[in-house]
């Protein structure tokens, strides 16, 4: 199969081509992730969960009940009734932006993925080429940057909603995600001492961090989850504040707060907040697993380049630039979906901290526990390099 | 040249949003210009290459910063319409500076040294903003003093606010 046309195409067809691409992945992927999570809670609650819709056609297909029961027609039954309902504009709200809010949550959750590669190939001339929308230095500090937007969506939400319960959501979402941010960015900064040896010229890539952990030897090819877990702990704690999950879901708390920022909303604009969560938490762990779980590598010490030079010597279509990128991209989809399957499991198994108790962890525990791991990680990499 | 039109794009923005901070009367629109400000701020230093700073800008000042704000707004519950006119003074003073900021800036490129030493520059010149390294280097050799400096203002900046908002009880000496 050969491929040139596609690279004879002007830049920006291409960059047009493969950001839709990547849009039409992640989206329904953080739409499906809605209904995930009705199956799952329900599997850890002993119910059955969502298992009756089917359209009526589809019915007379044999065996495809299985599929009934495991729900997927509800996601579509639920997609359109997102999109159909009568989407209230509540009287009373600041009309701009109540409106603007969700909006505003999709900006951030859709462009923080640019900078994201999620798969590798090794080109004809035999070097490793990442597959990403935009391959930068700053790779992480650029996720960083356009996540943190994230919050003014809810603190908009809250506020433009004129009403109790909304504005104490966003005042809360305000405080915790500023608390937890802190302590998110000192724990991956171990990482990046660690990879940025002196001489270098400095870097911040995603890409890079991949690549350090698909070293040869031992020490080569062990993921930074085996070498700095309490940095790979603080980041996971930081990253469930961060995307408002359970435990940390105090902007929404449906229990104290009936729905906290998004009391108000309805239809599709409450839709938006959801996948843009979703979104938030798709990206979220694919920087995890990037920065701690070797990235697209299939196992610690077992590298992608390794295994499809492995299965080449069977399968010959295997050597394909193709073959390996897919591979790649699927490897670290698996990922992901465990990764957010973890999310879920976390949800539905710990119960909500009070308010006071996640400033607690996030100013008075999380907080000390990553300077201190900074500060050994300082030290013990500074002696290494001696 | 499409940058030429980006800068002024953006330009635009950052000033047109940064005067939308001075005269919008709802608190909570203020702050969200200021946003828009810096995030406009951001784009400028992408135009200059310096991308780091560009990230920087938006992850402290936009994600951070502006968030902070917004929270003491809220906290503080000021709705628009409790925000004085402006006073006389406050006219006179603001039209006054601004003239001298006319005047410095007509100066400043009259005189055209600017461009000189940008052209004396002609070989390329990494910006100090672009990469980790150029940037780590020069903040922890030319600039060292300056931001040792400001590092101390802020220091003293949080120890007042701590002093001041904190109530210390039987400690007659503090006050």
């Amino acid at each position: 199969m050969d491929f040139s046309f596609y690279f004879d195409l002007p830049l920006w067809i291409r960059l047009t081509l493969q950001g839709l691409a990547v849009i039409l992945v992640l989206f329904p992927i953080a739409a499906a992730c809605s209904m995930a999570e009705r199956k799952i809670s329900a599997w850890i609650q002993g119910r059955p969960g969502p298992n009756r819709t089917i359209p009526p056609l589809l019915a007379w297909v044999p065996g495809i009940w299985i599929l009934q029961k495991l729900g997927v027609f509800q996601l579509a039954a639920d997609g359109g009734k997102f999109v159909f309902k009568e989407d209230p504009v509540p009287g009373g709200v600041n009309k701009f932006y109540f409106i603007a809010a969700p909006i505003l949550a999709m900006i951030p959750a859709l462009s923080t993925v640019t900078v994201v590669p999620f798969g590798a190939y090794l080109d004809s001339a035999g070097k490793l080429v990442p597959i990403v929308l935009a391959n930068v230095d700053i790779g992480l500090l650029a996720v960083f940057a356009v996540s943190s937007l994230g919050v003014y969506a809810v603190i908009l939400a809250g506020w433009a909603s004129n009403s109790k319960y909304p504005f104490l959501g966003g005042v809360r979402a305000s405080a915790q995600l500023i608390s937890y941010e802190l302590s998110m960015t000192l724990s991956v900064l171990p990482v990046f001492l660690w990879i940025n040896a002196p001489g270098g010229q400095g870097t911040l890539s995603l890409f890079d961090v991949v690549q350090f952990q698909s070293q040869p030897g031992f020490w080569g090819g062990a993921w930074f989850v085996f070498t700095m877990p309490l940095s790979a702990f603080i980041f996971l704690v930081a990253l469930f504040a961060e995307t408002n999950r359970q435990p940390f879901d105090m902007p929404e708390s449906e229990s104290d707060l009936v729905g906290g920022f998004h009391t108000e909303y309805g239809a599709f604009k409450w839709s938006l907040f959801f996948v843009a969560e979703y979104c938030h938490m798709i990206v979220g762990s694919a920087v995890f697993i990037l920065l701690f779980f070797g990235g697209w590598n299939p196992l610690p010490w077992v590298t992608l380049t390794d295994s499809v030079n492995a299965l080449a010597g069977v399968l010959p279509f295997a050597a394909h630039p193709l073959f390996m990128g897919a591979l790649g991209i699927a490897i670290f989809l698996g990922k992901i979906l465990f990764s957010i399957f973890f999310f879920m499991w976390v949800r539905w198994t710990l119960p909500r901290f009070r308010y006071d108790q996640v400033m607690n962890i996030g100013w008075k525990k999380l907080l000390p526990l990553s300077i201190a791991n900074l500060i050994a990680y300082t030290l013990g990499i500074a002696l290494l390099h001696k | 040249m499409s940058s030429d039109i980006l800068f002024y794009l953006f330009a635009v923005l950052t000033t047109g949003s940064a005067l939308a901070v001075v005269l919008n009367k709802n608190t909570v629109a203020s702050a969200l210009s200021l946003l828009i400000s810096l995030v406009g701020v951001a784009a400028l230093f992408v135009l200059l290459d310096a991308f780091l700073l560009a990230a920087l800008m938006v992850f402290v000042y936009a994600g951070a910063v502006v968030a902070l704000f917004l929270f003491i707004v809220m906290l503080l519950d000021t709705y628009g319409g409790d925000r004085k006119p402006f006073k006389k003074a406050t006219i006179v003073a603001s039209a006054f500076a601004l003239a001298l900021l006319v005047l410095g800036l007509m100066t400043f490129t009259r005189r055209g040294s600017l461009e000189t030493s940008v052209s004396a520059a002609t070989t390329e010149v990494v910006p100090v903003g672009a990469s980790l390294r150029a940037y780590g280097e020069q903040l922890f050799t030319t600039y060292l003093l300056p931001v040792q400096i400001v590092g101390f203002l802020l220091l003293i900046a949080m120890l007042g606010v701590i002093v001041l908002s904190k109530k210390f009880e039987g400690l007659e000496d503090v006050k």
